[in-house]
Order: C-alpha cells, then structure tokens, then sequence
C-alpha cells in the first residue's frame, strides 16, 4: 500500500457505554484507528466484541441507552464524537457515510416499490431533477447486478429473492453518493454461492464509485479476499491490526491465533476441530490486563494484571499483546494456521479445465 | 466407512408440491437417496432448493405428493399407524434450523427439553423427566440450572444447544440437522460440530446433516447430495466429490468457498452455474451411478463427456 495516504475518518482512545438496569456495561474500550481514504477495512471478532457498536458511533446511531463516554471521532474537520442531535447527524447519515446491514428486509420499506426507494435516495442525497431520476435509478439496478432493471424497478421488497434483497440494499446506499460504505455482516444470510457474488459486486462498485468500504463479520474466510487491512477486536478493543497479509501469515496475537485456527477449512477430517474455550469477559465488570487472558492456555502473568500496549511489528502492523515485548519468553503460533499459506483452492481447476463446457466463468 | 452397509433410511422418487392447482409449486421433485446406518450424511444446495421440505417430509411434517419413504425397510410415508408414529418420532429427530425462532419463547428450557416426552407412549414420572432433562443438557454442555431459564437468556450457541439437548432426550437413532450451525459464531461452530461427532461416536448415532457450506461438510460427512431447485445432481462420497466434481453446478458451489488465503483467493476463479448449458429439451437427464457410488444427473452425451473426464483423472 502506498504510505503517504489521506487519511478520511480518524478514531482516537474512544469508549462507548450502555447503562442497562442500574448497571454500566463497557462496551468500546479505548480504541483508535485510521481509515485510509479508498481503502478497504475488515472488522473481525466474535459475537459481542463491538464490531457493530463502534461503527454505528460513527453514523450516531447507537441504541438510546448507549453514548461515547470518551474519545474523539475526526471526520471532514468536525469531532462527530460531540454530535447529540439529529440534525447534526442528517448531513453524515447516507450522504457521506451509508450503511449496508446484514438482514435486508430490515433496511427495505415493505410498502414503496424498490425503484422509489432508490429514487428517495437520490433526491435527498443528489439533488437530482426528477426527470433524470428514473434513468438514474436503473443504472443502479443495473449496476449492483440486478437482471431487467426496468422491470425490477417497480416492484416491492418481497417480489425479491434475500441475495437480490441484499442488492437492492446495497443499491440505495450507493444512490446516496456516500464516501465511507459500511457493510455490517452483507452476507451472513446468504448461501456461499450468493455470498461470493455480492462480495465480488461490493469491490466493483468500490472502484466505480470511489468509495472507502468497512466490511464486519465473524468469519476471516470471508475477508481474505476484500480486505486491503483487518482490524482483530476482542471485548470491546481492537488488539491486532494490519495488512490482509500482515494478519493472515504473521498474526501475533493469540486472539488471532485462536480466530484463524477455528477456520474450518484448516481442520482435518476425523479430528476435533479446533474452538475456543471459555466465554468472552463479561463487560459489566472492569476488564483486568489483556481480556484474552483467561481463555488463552499459554497467557503470561502479566497478561493477567497489566493491559499490554500496542507493539509495532511494521509500519502497518500492529499487536496489543505483550508476547512482542523483548523481556517475554518465545511462544510459537499453533502450528495449523502456518498452512494458511498452503491452502489449495476446494475446487481443483486442472479437473475443471478437462471438461469442456463445464460452468462457465463469471 | 465399513464393508457391511445396513440401510436405515431410504427416500425413493420423493415429490414434494406446494399450493394450490392453479399455483402448484413442486419443491422437490423425483428424489431418491439411501441413507446407511452410522453415517454423516450431507445434503446441500442453496437457499429454497428444497433441502428442510426434504427433511421435513421425513418426519412426516411435510405431506408428499409422491415417491415413498422407508426407515429400516418399512415404508413411514403416508398413511401409518399410531403405534408406529409414536415409535417413529421417538426414533427420528430434527435439529431445526434458526434457533431463535424454533424455541418457545415463553417456555422455561426444563419444558422445552422434555416436551417430547409428553407424547409418548410410557409417560415418564416427574422424576425420571428431572432426570432426562438434566442428563441431556450436561450431554450438551449446559448447566442444570439453566433448565429454569427462558431461551431469551441464552447466547446462539447455547441456543443451539438447548435445540440438540431436546432431540437428544428422546434417544434418537436419526438426526436430522437443518443447518444446525450456519447462524452461529465462528467459535461456538466448532464447539458445536464436535459435540454431534462425539454425540455420534458413543451412541452410533445417523445424521442428515443440511447446510449451505461445502466447506465444513466436507470434515463432517461421509457423503454429500448436491441438491438444485428441487432436484437432486450429484450425490458421492465426499473426498471423492471434492476430487471429482462433476456437474458444474456442483463446481460452481466449490468455487464460491472463501479460501482463508488472502493470495490465492485474491487469484481464485469464481464460477457461475447457467442451468441453460444443459440442452434438455429433446434428451431429458436422468439420475445415473456414473462410477460406483457416483449418481449424477445428466443425458447421454453429458454423461459421455463425463465418463472421459473421470478417466483422465484415473
Ligand atoms: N442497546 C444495548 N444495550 C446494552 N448492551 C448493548 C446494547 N447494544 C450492544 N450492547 C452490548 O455491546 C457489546 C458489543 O455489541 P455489538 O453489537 O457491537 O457486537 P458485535 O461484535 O457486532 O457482535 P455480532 O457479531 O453478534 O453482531 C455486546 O456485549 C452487547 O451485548
Ligand atoms: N409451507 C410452504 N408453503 C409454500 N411453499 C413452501 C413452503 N415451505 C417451503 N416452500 C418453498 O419450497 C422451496 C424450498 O424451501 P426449503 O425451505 O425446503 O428450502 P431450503 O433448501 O431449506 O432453503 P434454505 O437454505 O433457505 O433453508 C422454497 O421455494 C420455499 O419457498
Ligand atoms: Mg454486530
Ligand atoms: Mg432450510
């Protein structure tokens, strides 16, 4: 990647609370990060860490019992960390940060055909004269992979299968002319095949529409093939962070360790596959040295007292464990996720090329 | 897999229609697979191509418009006995697929689990009911407290598992498990994958094991039917399909896996299946045993253009 990149949203020490029955739970815990404007940010993490709470810090849409209690959001010149009302959020929500959720018919009005939904966008976020709008509107059908557009254009959510849902979706957040995309699980309800077809889709629009992506999930598989970076949260703290490379083939910390060894494309038959033991910390109480500690076998003493620092492993690589201080005794990645390297694709390409015919190529 | 196979489960020319006669929908259309005793056996394809109406159909759920259904030779379609539907849905489970919406959400976990029980034929005591109920959840890995909890109160995984624990406590001896997994977390998966390997290794238990994801099949099943829109196309042992798969539907299902490997995905080809390559027309497919234990579906100069890939691949 290239090293003097525009920076477009900046994060820094953020905390996000939520008050639940008399009780505070600690939901963000410090975190910082750069986003790097056209670049492509995975967010990977079990249930729970706060993938979805953070970014929505980012869009003010956090449920009413949760606040930013800390920290500071850059975006644009203005601290969107110190935005309480709506109408500060109005001029962000869509039109430069957009949001793609993981169940379409949540974000898809059951009642307006698919064609004004998109139209809506457009007015509000293109200032577009309505005579141009239902051209526009189909270009995007189109765009997002939607067979006869015209047609599709005057028909309601239902009428669609869940993957084409998804693009439609996608579809009305593109029509907002956002900056920054963000794609909250895109393809967890939707079958591998479909999955595939969307993440391709995603990246194409990436590039036609100049747009700085966030994808979150909880599966690494999914990210290896659209993400330029991966950020690793556990417990409300991002504790790994760097290139798709950098965190695939030279992970350091254990948490991620642990992430990629659970892949189940790195088991082997007949044998358990690997999981994680334990349950994440609970966040209603205050968070002792490294969260990861008590389910990590080989955790040092310190992990259990002190929150370890970030340690840089390269300029776009960084861990918070203190396996990378010098003082710390040599603990080696399991030695499963060093095949990650000598994965061979499920589908061998030399049977395929002997048919002729066969499936064609996308 | 062993030398004597001892058939548990066969489906023969299974139909399954939805709606009305004016808007007749047939979900599954002409299936037949056998299922052996002790075996994980895989039945995937995408979303709405019939794979839960087939399980569904199993445990008579779901009516069929034709074919028949054996279990241990005895035909279990149609019109049965009561004798024999109790017995039957002692014998036969299902996992279902989303659990959060296959809970009772107002029952507490201790009635959830046993509620089976109550349609059986020997009632148990409310002792023995204790007993069951905690007996199958520790099987599963929850606490016996958790028995007075509602689901809401559970994570996804222990969701699922309260799901496994209600199957487990009729002592079945055929699971089918809709999906049991995708909805999860990476982390529970695995937990849960192993519990029905173990589950399966001390009690001989048989699975029908449905899932979208070819790639965890693939260390869980002994077998794998590809299913497309309601028909089956391939069915094979699963190292062999993964070594030769021949129909390209079957191809285009093995490409879409992510590969946890940011270069050689980044690289990988992606392939879409076009059901209109086929030239169907005038030389309908059939189900076909291309090499032993091999069935695909395909016409004659398909199958031909098949047969020559298999032998260059020895
Ligand atoms: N409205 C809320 N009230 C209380 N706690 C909340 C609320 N919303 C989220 N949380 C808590 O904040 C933490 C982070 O939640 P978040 O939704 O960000 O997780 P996630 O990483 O997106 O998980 P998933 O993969 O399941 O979507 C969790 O412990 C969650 O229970
Ligand atoms: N009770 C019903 N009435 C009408 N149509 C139905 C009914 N149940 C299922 N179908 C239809 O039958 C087809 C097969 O559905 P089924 O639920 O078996 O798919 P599936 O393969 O399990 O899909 P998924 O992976 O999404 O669970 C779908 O088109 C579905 O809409
Ligand atoms: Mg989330
Ligand atoms: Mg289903």
């Amino acid at each position: 990647m290239d090293t003097k990149q525009e920076v477009i949203l900046s994060v820094r020490d953020l905390e996000v609370k939520f008050n639940l029955r008399g009780k505070v739970l600690h939901a963000i815990r410090g975190v910082s990060l750069d986003l790097y404007k056209g670049e492509s940010l995975a967010i990977v993490g079990e249930s729970g860490s706060g993938k979805s709470v953070f970014v929505k810090t980012f869009m003010g849409l956090l449920d009413s019992n949760g606040y930013v209690s800390g920290g500071s959001i850059e975006y644009d010149g203005k601290n969107l960390a110190q935005y309480t009302q709506d109408k500060q959020w109005r001029n962000i929500r869509g039109g430069q940060i957009a949001m793609v959720l993981q169940d379409p018919m949540t974000s898809l009005n059951p009642l307006k055909t698919v064609g004004k939904q998109i139209c809506e966008a457009l007015k509000l976020h293109r200032n577009m004269p309505k005579k141009q709008m239902k051209d526009a509107a189909i270009e995007i059908l189109r765009d997002v992979g939607i067979p006869e557009p015209e047609k599709r254009f005057s028909q309601y959510p239902h009428e669609f299968s869940g993957g084409m849902r998804q693009r439609v979706v996608i579809a009305i957040a593109v029509a907002c002319n956002p900056k920054i995309l963000i794609c909250d699980e895109p393809t967890t309800a939707l079958d591998v095949t479909i999955q595939a077809q969307i993440l391709h889709l995603l990246k194409e629009l990436k590039e036609k529409y100049d747009l700085t992506t966030i994808y979150i999930t909880h599966d690494l598989g999914v990210v290896a093939n659209v993400a330029d970076r991966i950020a690793v949260m556990y417990a409300g703290d991002i504790v790994e962070i760097g290139t798709c490379e950098e965190v695939f083939y030279n992970p350091q910390h254990p948490y991620t360790w642990a992430l990629l060894s659970s892949l189940p494309q790195l088991g082997v038959k007949g044998q358990e596959l690997f999981s994680i033991k334990g349950t994440p910390p609970n966040l209603f109480y205050h968070v002792e040295g490294d969260a990861f500690a008590p389910r990590n076998p080989q955790a040092l003493n310190i992990d259990f007292k002190e929150r370890p620092p970030y340690f840089e492993v390269s300029p776009t690589h960084k861990a918070r464990t203190w396996l990378l201080d010098p003082r710390a005794p040599k603990v080696e990645p399991p030695e499963s996720i060093r095949n990650i390297r000598n994965l061979k694709p499920l589908l061998n390409p030399d049977f395929v090329k002997t048919a002729a015919g066969g499936a064609s190529d996308e | 897999m062993n030398e004597k196979k001892e058939l548990l489960l066969q489906v023969k020319h299974l139909e399954v229609t939805f709606g009305n006669r004016s808007h007749k929908f047939r979900a599954v259309d002409d299936v037949s697979f056998d299922i052996y005793k002790g075996e994980t056996f895989g039945l995937v394809g995408e979303s709405g191509s019939g794979k839960t109406t087939i399980g569904r159909a199993i445990i008579r759920i779901n009516p069929i418009s034709g074919g028949e259904i054996l279990y241990k030779g005895e035909r279990i379609s149609g019109k049965i006995s009561r004798k024999k539907d109790k017995a039957l849905t002692r014998q036969i489970q299902m996992i279902f697929q989303d659990p959060m919406a296959s809970l009772n959400e107002r029952a507490k976990v201790d009635y959830i689990v046993s509620e089976g029980l109550y349609s059986g034929e020997h009632r148990p005591s409310e002792g023995d009911r204790k007993k069951a109920v905690e007996e199958s959840l520790s099987d599963v890995g929850l606490l016996p407290e958790f028995s007075s909890r509602f689901p809401h109160e559970f994570s996804g995984g222990q969701r699922q598992r309260i799901g496994i624990a209600r199957a487990l406590i009729m002592e079945p001896e055929f699971i089918i498990a809709d999906e049991p997994i995708s909805a999860l977390d990476v982390s529970i998966r695995a937990q849960v994958l192993n519990l029905l390997s173990r589950l399966q290794k001390e009690r001989g238990l048989t699975y029908l094991f449905i899932a979208h994801d070819l790639s965890v099949m693939r260390f869980i099943t002994d077998r794998i039917a590809v299913i497309h829109k309601g028909r089956l196309v391939e069915l094979c042992d699963t190292e062999r399909l993964f070594a030769a798969p021949l129909h390209p539907y079957t191809q285009a299902l093995l490409s879409a896996i992510p590969l946890p490997d940011p270069i050689s995905e980044k690289k990988k080809k992606l392939l879409v299946y076009d059901p209109s390559i086929h030239k169907y027309e005038d030389n309908p497919p059939t189900w076909t045993e291309i090499e032993p234990g091999h069935f695909i579906l395909a016409n004659e100069p398909e199958l031909e253009k098949y047969r020559r890939q298999l032998e260059k691949l020895g």
